[in-house]
């Protein structure tokens, strides 16, 4: 086809042509920068995952070594927040620990996130009988208290840390179904999906290319307040002697092993769970900055 | 010339929840209850209603964007009603829709150039080819080529709404259903969108159904109108001589309806009493029956056809044409 454009007044076009153009996550990446709180999250989670990297630099000791004469050592010089029922510095076990915490909640949060969306997604797109039946396993699922869930999973995996993220990752994977259904079912009803049906599009286009990463932002949120749930969960099932295996420095079961001496030396429980609250603290933090960033009814 | 596009009674019913748990009878709501229309190439033909007749359902069915519960669909002489999958994705190149609302009808996570291209890049035309083509249409509606790197919410609602007619002018479609494609804009606005559709009108040889309920505007940019009502066309025929002398009782209310701007030219406005009856539960006989200045017994009893009321094949859905006409006389 060869034909001379037409001329049409182009007169709405005011704005410079060096103006920058920004995409609506950048945009919210500067809303988010903007809450305090969600900065104070930030800030916890940097700290946090530099300490990981950087544990073997950070740690005053061997994280496993033991040390029978300096057991139940309180805080001191030496040892920053004390020793263990085994004589081993706390501080370099939790300094360790951020590494496992993070692996869980990544890993954990990881497979909830790949299972729920792709069933949510699923459900939410193709409506009636594949909604169902996702659905109703959604809500069986949902009827088990979720540690229970958790606990029955690793009992028939078999206690490890693996298998602690794994029966922690399912355990997440109705919050995270309901939410992308209920964003799918919002998204496919505007123009533009009708637009991209009208083109020509393939529901496996529409769905990747329209109807999800109009879905993003509850999906962001949600996996970044489930990280915290999933150190919580995967801490209780170590507590609960489930999850990581001595000698691994993981919070929970440094909780677990330090009960018996709360009396005694409190220390040993104290400071897993100060970092454990901390950890938690910093993505709710963050979590909560986001949704409000991403939530483009709060759009001045 | 044989049609572009047909439709046979086409209806569309969409189901409601009953209220009634045992009843076995579902409700169902008439969107579109039974139309026929032809469109010829090259025409354009508006259709009118209030909110709510059904004219964006007759519009997405004609574009098999909805399933029509019954009826026939022909497009180029095919019948096109049992299209499924790979067929009717590749009629989709050829009949496309310009949506109402420009907020809503882009995506808002991909640049223009990302939109445009999408179309192009499903129907396998080469990078090169699909670039070039993206400056030649931004160019034809009107916008610059450094305006593809931007998003939708950087853009005005006249921006946005070329942006649209950009998209649907991709695959160069020889039918386009136009929803209701200003109302969403300014009038400022409006009247550059409609000369810029008539203007690519000419370049691209298309085919519109203009969706609307400004009668002002169809009337500006229609070759021929049709009148609908409740799911149902109660008149149809030249806009010029659809709009100089209407001969259904609710074109002639429609008609009366628009402001004159002469204000020596006396205007008798007719009133209609009531709002549009629910289309899940529509009146028997004749529908407009219940808000019909002239309705009699029969209207409430007996559906009437649309039938030739002129030599030059307008046709209305009344029975009591001649009267109304005569009446109008008198008065």
């Amino acid at each position: 086809m060869s034909l001379q454009p037409i001329s049409t007044p182009d007169i709405q076009t005011q704005e410079t042509k060096q103006a920058k153009s920004k995409s609506l996550w950048i945009e919210a990446l500067f809303r988010l920068l903007k809450s305090k709180t969600s900065v104070i999250g930030l800030i916890i989670i940097t700290i946090l995952i530099i300490t990981a990297i950087l544990a073997p630099i950070i740690a005053t000791h061997d994280p496993t070594t033991q040390s029978i004469p300096n057991r139940y050592q309180a805080p001191s010089g030496e040892h920053w927040l004390g020793t263990d029922e085994l004589g081993r510095d706390i501080f370099s076990r939790i300094v360790y620990g951020t590494q496992i915490s993070i692996r869980i909640g990544l890993i954990a949060v990881g497979i909830s996130m790949v299972i729920g969306v792709t069933l949510g997604a699923i459900a939410g797109y193709f409506g009636r009988w594949v909604d169902q039946i996702i659905m109703r396993i959604i809500d069986i699922m949902m009827a088990f208290p979720s540690i229970l869930l958790a606990i029955a999973l690793v009992a028939v995996l078999g206690p490890s840390l693996t298998n602690a993220m794994i029966a922690v990752g399912i355990v997440g994977v109705p919050q995270f179904a309901r939410i992308v259904r209920s964003a799918v079912l919002s998204v496919k009803e505007t123009e533009f999906i009708e637009a991209a049906r009208a083109i020509g599009g393939k529901h496996g286009r529409i769905l990747f290319r329209h109807v999800l990463p109009n879905s993003m932002a509850p999906i962001i949120v949600q996996a970044t307040l489930g990280i915290g749930t999933a150190i919580l969960d995967a801490a209780g099932l170590s507590f609960l002697g489930l999850g990581a295996q001595p000698p691994t420095p993981e919070w929970g079961a440094m909780l677990s092993d330090g009960r018996a001496a709360i009396q005694n030396a409190p220390w040993v429980v104290a400071f897993p769970g100060v970092a454990i609250f901390l950890f938690v603290l910093g993505f709710n933090l963050f979590g909560d900055g986001l949704r409000d960033a991403l939530d483009p009814k709060l759009k001045q | 010339m044989s049609a572009l596009l047909e439709l046979k009674n086409v209806k569309k019913y969409f189901p409601l929840k009953s209220e009634k748990i045992l009843s076995r009878e579902k409700p169902m709501l008439k969107a579109v209850d039974g139309i026929s229309l032809a469109v010829k190439p090259g025409e354009t033909l508006g259709l009118v209603g209030e909110s709510g007749c059904g004219k964006s359902t007759a519009g997405r069915v004609a574009l098999k964007l909805l399933e029509p519960t019954e009826g026939e669909i022909w497009f180029k002489g095919e019948n096109i009603t049992n299209y499924k999958g790979e067929q009717l994705r590749k009629l989709r190149k050829e009949m496309q829709i310009i949506f109402q609302d420009p907020y809503a009808s882009l995506n808002p996570r991909k640049t223009i150039e990302q939109t445009l291209a999408e179309p192009m890049k499903i129907f396998g035309m080469p990078k090169e080819e699909r670039l070039k083509r993206i400056d030649y249409l931004l160019d034809v509606v009107g916008l610059s080529s450094y305006h593809k790197r931007r998003y939708p919410h950087e853009f005005s609602g006249g921006q946005r709404q070329r942006v649209g007619i950009a998209r649907a002018l991709s695959l160069e479609p020889e039918l386009v259903i136009c929803d209701e494609p200003v109302s969403a804009l300014d009038v400022s606005i409006q009247a550059q969108v409609i000369n810029l559709m008539e203007e690519l009108q000419d370049e691209f040889n298309l085919t519109y159904i203009f969706i609307a309920h400004d009668l002002s505007v169809v009337h500006h940019i229609s070759d021929r109108v049709a009148v609908m009502y409740l799911g149902k066309i109660v008149e149809i025929g030249e806009a010029y001589e659809l709009y100089k002398n209407p001969k259904h009782p609710y074109t002639q209310a429609l008609l009366s309806a628009i402001p004159e701007t002469n204000a020596s030219l006396e205007k008798e406005r007719i009133i209609l009493k009531g709002d549009l009856p629910s289309p899940a539960n529509p009146p028997t006989g004749c529908k407009f029956h219940t808000r019909c200045p002239f309705a009699e017994e029969i209207c409430r009893i007996q559906e009437p056809e649309l039938k030739p009321v002129s030599e030059d094949g307008q046709m209305a859905a009344c029975h009591f044409v001649k009267e109304v006409i005569s009446k109008e006389l008198v008065t």
